[in-house]
């Protein structure tokens, strides 16, 4: 294997893929990273055997071949390198090592045999579908704030990802997540070919590999669906992931239908408030309490170890008075996610489900469990 | 120099009239001014055996587990024949093939290690239980209330027990925990021991270095490696020479030579965590023996903190293999709980990752802690639906084990293993 390539290029695709490489391994080859030469481009991938980033990049080959070095080195010395020298790399034909030149450095490092490198099988994909990279954010965003980390539940460990009827009608593909405390819906369109895939489970891992690379995403991104696996296509990048293998709670039933009290806030307004309450909160409950009556908010968090931190608001509520309780790093965690000017909260009582929507977005929502206060 | 009769309660000046026929005197410089006691149960659950069956009095008693546990206590008799607590009961029963052997009931033992700290509560408040058959006693400043000294009222406390709960316990009095504590060790059984400031350095002279709280063999070793084979050699050992030689825990080690503890008696602020293990007749691999293992102690834990109405949020399981490493795994919930199943549901998992089939585990322990309310735990959340109703299910289980006896209602698991168990079964 022989080639030349330009070190921004190189250096963007390593930095793309060697964040899927875990620190530590006991399987030394999933240390490395894949380098295959093809005729003119030269392909990086990536594993942790639960998923793999591919990235092909141009290049100068002139030796065909293929190899697989530590991710970690490569990495951190093509970042070193001076900005615009173009990168040298071969493996001589029974060489153990791969060399490496740019500028006057050089580096050896050793290789493992490309055959041994584990690469996920590309079959079963049965759906297809793209999908606008600013679509696929937005479903992302509204929701992983409320990913699990509960190990029991593994299955609530995700984003779960289906089509389904909306209220009007249309078929939509919508995201859910929920730690048990909170839940986050956020849909749009199904894009063509998406209906009828099977509902899927998206590890949070994957989900934070995608957002990284959806930064830079120009083109629309094409997703690959099948029962165990999920690929996304983003610019020359190839993520492919395994699904979390488990079934998503039916969330339908606890999304509170016609709860009556609703309140309406200014959002930001809220937001900041809440944040300036939540400074004395405890550090385990986080717990905050809404008083409601005729036209006024009063937020107040009662920590008897810290102090007592009171906030009044105004805001649209004509029902009866309440008060109710809530972990205010949830409350500021949907508040965040609301882009519209108010927020709508919708109480049941001091006890059940709180719905909370954005008046600038019917296609998300949100549930919070209230804390007792 | 003043004395105390612990038979009849006499105290004053000894001038060698008698007090009563059978006297028991302690004569002390210090009698009068020290407060500070540790307290100590005799052979604490061999001797509740003993009295609650007199048939056994006269007999070597050992408490212990099964075949294969350990000896938890074993009652003077026993010792006689150089039976000691901790001994493997396989080696215990070579010393001593005429022992009488009994299962631990550590309810019953608890209860009356309850019973004997609330009497030392009705004395002080300053009571601190460091296990459930022993305690350290402040009495500074009590002396008024009671119209005693510490010496006349701990001596009362002590005939006291042995009148009304059949038991007999030895106390050592001193001026720290330290020395409270060896003084108790001094004169046992149905002992009181004064070690007072002037005798301190003497006494701990005399001491083997083993005696001293926190030094094992181990350490034993290697002080001697480092030229101090003695307590009085640690006594008088330049505190630099020993810091090079054993860094902090040498001069730490000098402290506990001199006398010198500086800890107070701290009321128990309260338990931290609930827990439960067994030592298995044999060892065992297999995953599916294990967990009927584990569901037995969840089932402790939950009907223990059912009891106290308490709950927690992490639960850890503790595993020791056939070579007597040991390993302990925790997990949090996002949820406290008192639920058996909802114990067994964490701990099978953690199980699950170190049960691979092959290491032969000779233990299993499983502790609940971070408590909180039980009014908190196992409410379920947005998607777990099921929890309350376990929660009421247990809730159930437990009204009726409360009303007709433990054995009234079982799980089919717990039947299954409690069957195996049974003396005779070839399992």
């Amino acid at each position: 294997m022989r080639l030349t390539i330009e070190r921004a290029a190189l250096f963007k695709a390593l930095s793309h893929v060697q964040s899927v490489v875990e620190r530590r391994n006991t399987i030394p080859i999933l240390s490395n990273v894949l380098l295959t030469a093809d005729p003119d481009r030269l392909r990086l991938s990536a594993t942790d055997l639960d998923i793999e980033i591919c990235e092909g990049v141009a290049a100068e080959v002139s030796r065909p071949g293929a190899t697989s070095a530590p991710a970690q080195y490569l990495h951190d010395f093509v970042r070193k390198l001076p900005e615009n020298a173009p990168v040298e790399l071969e493996v001589k034909d029974g060489d153990q090592r791969l060399f490496l030149r740019g500028g006057a450095a050089r580096l050896h490092l050793p290789v493992l045999p490309a055959a041994d490198f584990p690469t996920m099988p590309t079959d079963g994909f049965e759906n297809r579908f793209l999908i606008h990279p600013t679509e696929l954010k937005r479903l992302l965003d509204k929701t992983r704030f409320a990913i699990s980390t509960e190990e029991t539940r593994y299955y609530l460990n995700g984003i779960f990802v289906h089509t389904v009827k909306g209220e009007t009608g249309d078929m939509m593909l919508r995201a859910v997540a929920t730690d048990g405390h909170r839940l986050a819906l956020a849909e749009a369109s199904a894009p063509d070919g998406s209906t009828g895939m099977p509902g899927v489970i998206i590890p949070r891992k994957t989900i934070t590999e995608l957002r990284r690379l959806l930064d830079d995403a120009a083109d629309s991104v094409e997703i690959a669906v099948s029962p165990q696996k999920i690929r996304f296509a983003i610019n020359d990048a190839l993520v492919t992931s395994k699904l979390i293998d488990g079934s998503f709670p039916e969330y339908a039933r606890v999304i509170p239908r016609g709860n009556p009290r609703e309140l309406r806030v200014t959002n930001s307004l809220f937001l900041e408030a809440v944040d300036r309450v939540a400074t004395v909160s405890a550090e385990r409950s986080r717990s905050l309490r809404m008083a409601l009556r005729d036209g006024a908010l009063t937020l107040t968090v009662n920590n008897p170890d810290a102090g007592v931190a009171t906030e009044d608001l105004a805001c649209e509520y004509d029902q009866e008075a309440m008060e109710i309780g809530f972990n205010a790093r949830y409350l500021m965690d949907v508040a965040g996610q609301i882009e519209g000017e108010t927020a709508i909260f919708a109480f049941s009582d001091s006890g059940s489900p709180t719905l909370v929507r954005d008046d600038a977005d019917p296609h998300a929502l949100y549930v919070l469990m209230p804390l007792r206060v | 120099m003043s004395f105390l009769c612990r038979s009849c309660g006499a105290a004053g000046l000894d001038e060698g009239a008698p007090c009563c026929l059978v006297p028991r005197r302690i004569t002390h410089p210090e009698l009068e001014t020290l407060t500070l006691a540790h307290i100590d149960c005799d052979a604490f659950f061999a001797a509740i055996e003993k009295r609650d069956d007199p048939s056994l009095v006269a007999k070597p008693v050992i408490v212990g587990g099964g075949e294969r546990g350990v000896v938890a206590t074993a009652c003077y008799v026993a010792r006689a024949y150089g039976v000691r607590s901790a001994m493997p009961m396989v080696r215990a029963l070579a010393l001593c093939p005429t022992a009488v052997v009994k299962k631990p009931d550590l309810a019953r033992y608890r209860a009356e290690g309850r019973m004997i700290r609330a009497m030392m509560e009705t004395l002080t408040p300053q009571v601190q239980a460091v296990s459930i058959d022993e305690a350290y006693l402040d009495l500074a400043g009590c002396e008024a209330l009671h119209g005693a000294s510490a010496a006349a009222v701990l001596s009362r406390l002590q005939n006291r027990i042995e009148e009304e709960r059949g038991l007999t316990v030895s106390v050592g009095l001193s001026h720290n925990k330290l020395l409270a504590k060896l003084a108790s060790e001094a004169d046992k059984p149905r002992g009181f021991a004064i070690i007072g400031r002037s005798e301190a350095l003497a006494f701990l002279a005399e001491r083997p270095l083993n005696a001293l709280p926190g030094v094992g063999p181990a350490a034993v070793k290697a002080l001697e490696r480092a030229g101090f084979a003695t307590v009085s050699a640690l006594q008088s050992a330049e505190p630099t020479a020993l810091g090079k030689a054993l860094g902090e825990r040498g001069l730490r080690l000098q402290a506990m030579a001199l006398g010198r503890d500086e800890r107070i008696v701290a009321p128990e602020s309260g338990r931290k965590s609930l827990s439960s293990e067994t030592t298995l007749p044999q060892d065992v691999a297999e995953k599916e023996a294990l967990e009927d293992q584990l569901w037995l102690l969840c089932e402790r834990i939950s009907s223990r903190a059912r009891a106290e109405q308490t709950a927690g949020r992490v639960v850890t399981l503790t595993l020791k293999d056939a070579r007597f490493r040991v390993r302990t795994r925790q997990r949090t919930m996002s949820q406290a709980t008192l639920l058996a199943r909802r114990l067994f549901e964490e701990s099978r998992q953690l199980l699950a990752a170190e049960a691979d089939g092959r290491t032969r585990f000779r233990l299993i322990g499983l502790g609940l802690s971070d408590f909180a309310t039980a009014a908190e735990a196992d409410r379920g959340d947005l998607v777990d639906h099921e929890t309350p109703k376990r929660a009421a299910a247990e809730a159930a289980i437990a009204e009726v084990r409360n009303r007709f006896g433990a054995a009234a209602m079982d799980t089919g698991r717990a039947l299954k293993v409690r069957r195996r168990a049974k003396p005779g079964d070839s399992a």
